[in-house]
């Protein structure tokens, strides 16, 4: 029997919580969404794979039964089932869904470099305190210009990933339900052999929750990108609004001075 | 095989890299050390155990496993990442030497109340250029050495990138030809080839990285040609460094002052 050695699922663990220190920096800079999305993605997506998932699809293959003594056939037959394990599909869902969240937080530190030699230029030969140093790491930069841009491509990166995996998962496996049996009439099994799944009922339950957090995601992932849409698109309008005031004063004052002028 | 301890020396070399070099770095431990992890290793859990022959013939299974899989694929990319990531140590091991020669030369010529200079000393970004300049270049060389060696050996050992189904075995002691099946090849191959993806867009990155170097000390050799020559060359910077250190400048600037000027010229 095929068991997932207790070292593997430890170094797993330990390799999930180092993206979580990563991606817990990025968080800093993120909006109130972006926070509430990384913690349905740790709590309920890895936690639960971590924890759940790995244990339920651990005896998947020693435990898929054909019923046949032809051997090779439940090999092959398994096989032609399970193309790519749902836990395989699901770690690179996460992986890759990740990963959009350092390009910000590499724009971040990028920015965070440049201000830090603007600063340190500008001193010129007086000393930089550590506090202004300090400061300058620990502040929050806005989420304005080239920012704005890299977040939000990183916000459709996300959406695409998601969307992505999910549709594959969906296409590979005809649907989110696990059949008790399948038929298989791959060569070397003689004729047409039923083949017995292992644990059908708890995985189909499992892949609906992991299907929904994923739906609860990119809709989060949606909210979040209109939300910055939205207050772009009313900083342009401000900015549009505040310029037409600065001409109608400009423009009011030049007036009164020729019409002082004048008279 | 102790990934974090790797990853804590790769970041700690990493300051002195290039962007180039980071992104290798963030694309190195996130697709190819993490997916190694929680994904490749449990696919190949089961590699010997799942591994079925049509034959009660003891042994035959054995063998013919030892046959068609001298080392496992799992052991391959280990060995590769421990040998990719080797090269990176020989430049944080060169940048602690020349940190140790500059607190020496620092504290051979010191006064009281330097340890804030020796923390900035030890603080600093090297740039790269001389010494470390061929130090980063000969390293990069040999990642593009080691990854491509390991995947064409890969390629070589296993007859390309894709798993068959059944693979046909007559080692003593089968019986004339005997049928063997593979356990999870579809998956297996779709792992090996993201994980060839993923080797192959590291050497680009390396690829790119090196190119950038040459040019930069290209663009730097002509640019001093044309310039100011009495403009410092870098390991004579840290002489420099240390001199002024010694005796602070007459005109009325501390020498405290003035080692913060010469580190911000400097980097």
């Amino acid at each position: 029997n095929f068991k997932t050695p207790p070292m593997s699922l430890l170094l797993a663990t330990m390799s999930w919580g180092a993206l979580y220190a990563q991606l817990g920096g990025v968080n800093k800079h993120s909006t109130s969404l972006g926070k509430i999305w990384l913690s349905v993605l740790f709590i309920f997506r890895i936690t639960i794979l971590v924890l759940a998932a790995e244990s339920v699809w651990g005896d998947e293959q020693s435990d898929f039964t054909c019923n046949t003594q032809q051997p090779g056939c439940k090999n092959v037959c398994y096989d032609h089932f399970f193309p790519v394990s749902h836990i395989r599909m699901w770690c690179l869902q996460l992986i890759f869904v990740s990963t959009p969240a350092l390009l910000v937080a590499m724009h971040v530190a990028y920015r965070k470099r440049g201000d830090k030699k603007t600063m340190l230029a500008s001193n010129g030969t007086e000393k930089m305190t550590d506090t202004d140093l300090e400061t300058l790491r620990k502040r929050r930069l806005p989420i304005t210009g080239t920012l704005w841009w890299t977040y939000t491509c990183s916000l459709f990166f996300r959406l695409i990933f998601e969307g992505g995996f999910m549709y594959a998962l969906y296409f590979v496996y005809d649907g989110f339900q696990m059949p008790r049996l399948v038929k298989c009439e791959q060569w070397p099994c003689p004729n047409k052999v039923d083949c017995f799944i292992s644990r059908p009922t708890e995985k189909t339950v499992f892949t609906i929750f992991m299907v929904s957090s994923s739906a609860i995601c990119m809709v989060l992932n949606v909210a979040e990108l209109f939300y910055l849409i939205v207050k772009a698109v009313m900083r342009c309008m401000a900015r549009a609004s505040r310029r037409k005031l600065w001409d109608l004063e400009k423009y009011t004052s030049y007036f009164l001075y020729i019409h002082e002028q004048i008279m | 095989m102790s990934w974090p301890a790797l990853y804590a020396q790769l970041v700690g070399a990493n300051r002195h890299s290039t962007s180039l070099g980071k992104t290798w770095l963030s694309v190195l431990f996130i697709f190819r050390v993490m997916v190694l992890v929680v994904a490749a290793e449990s696919v190949w859990g089961d590699e010997q155990s799942d591994f079925t022959c049509n034959t009660l013939q003891p042994g035959c299974e054995n063998v013919c496993y030892d046959q068609f899989f001298p080392v496992s694929h799992i052991r391959l990319w280990c060995l590769q990442l421990v040998f990719v990531s080797a090269p990176t140590l020989l430049v944080a091991m060169y940048v602690a030497y020349r940190n140790h020669r500059d607190k020496r030369k620092a504290g051979f010529l010191s006064t009281k109340g330097l340890d804030e200079e020796l923390e900035t000393l030890k603080k600093r970004r090297l740039p790269i250029t001389g010494a470390l300049w061929w130090t980063y270049a000969c390293s990069l060389v040999f990642r593009l050495l080691f990854e491509a060696g390991f995947m064409y050996a890969l390629y070589v050992v296993y007859d390309g990138f894709q798993m068959p189904r059944l693979v046909q075995c007559d080692q003593w002691p089968c019986p004339n030809l005997v049928d063997c099946f593979i356990s999870r090849p579809t998956e297996k191959t779709i792992f090996t080839v993201f994980m060839a993806t993923a080797s192959s867009i590291c050497m680009v990155l390396n690829v790119a990285e090196l190119v950038y170097l040459v040019a930069k000390a290209v663009n730097s050799c002509f640019s001093t040609k044309t310039s100011d020559p009495s403009k410092a060359h870098s390991s004579q910077d840290n002489i420099h460094l240390a001199a002024s250190l010694l005796s602070p400048v007459a005109d009325g600037i501390s020498s405290r002052q003035h080692i913060m000027y010469m580190y911000t010229y400097h980097c």
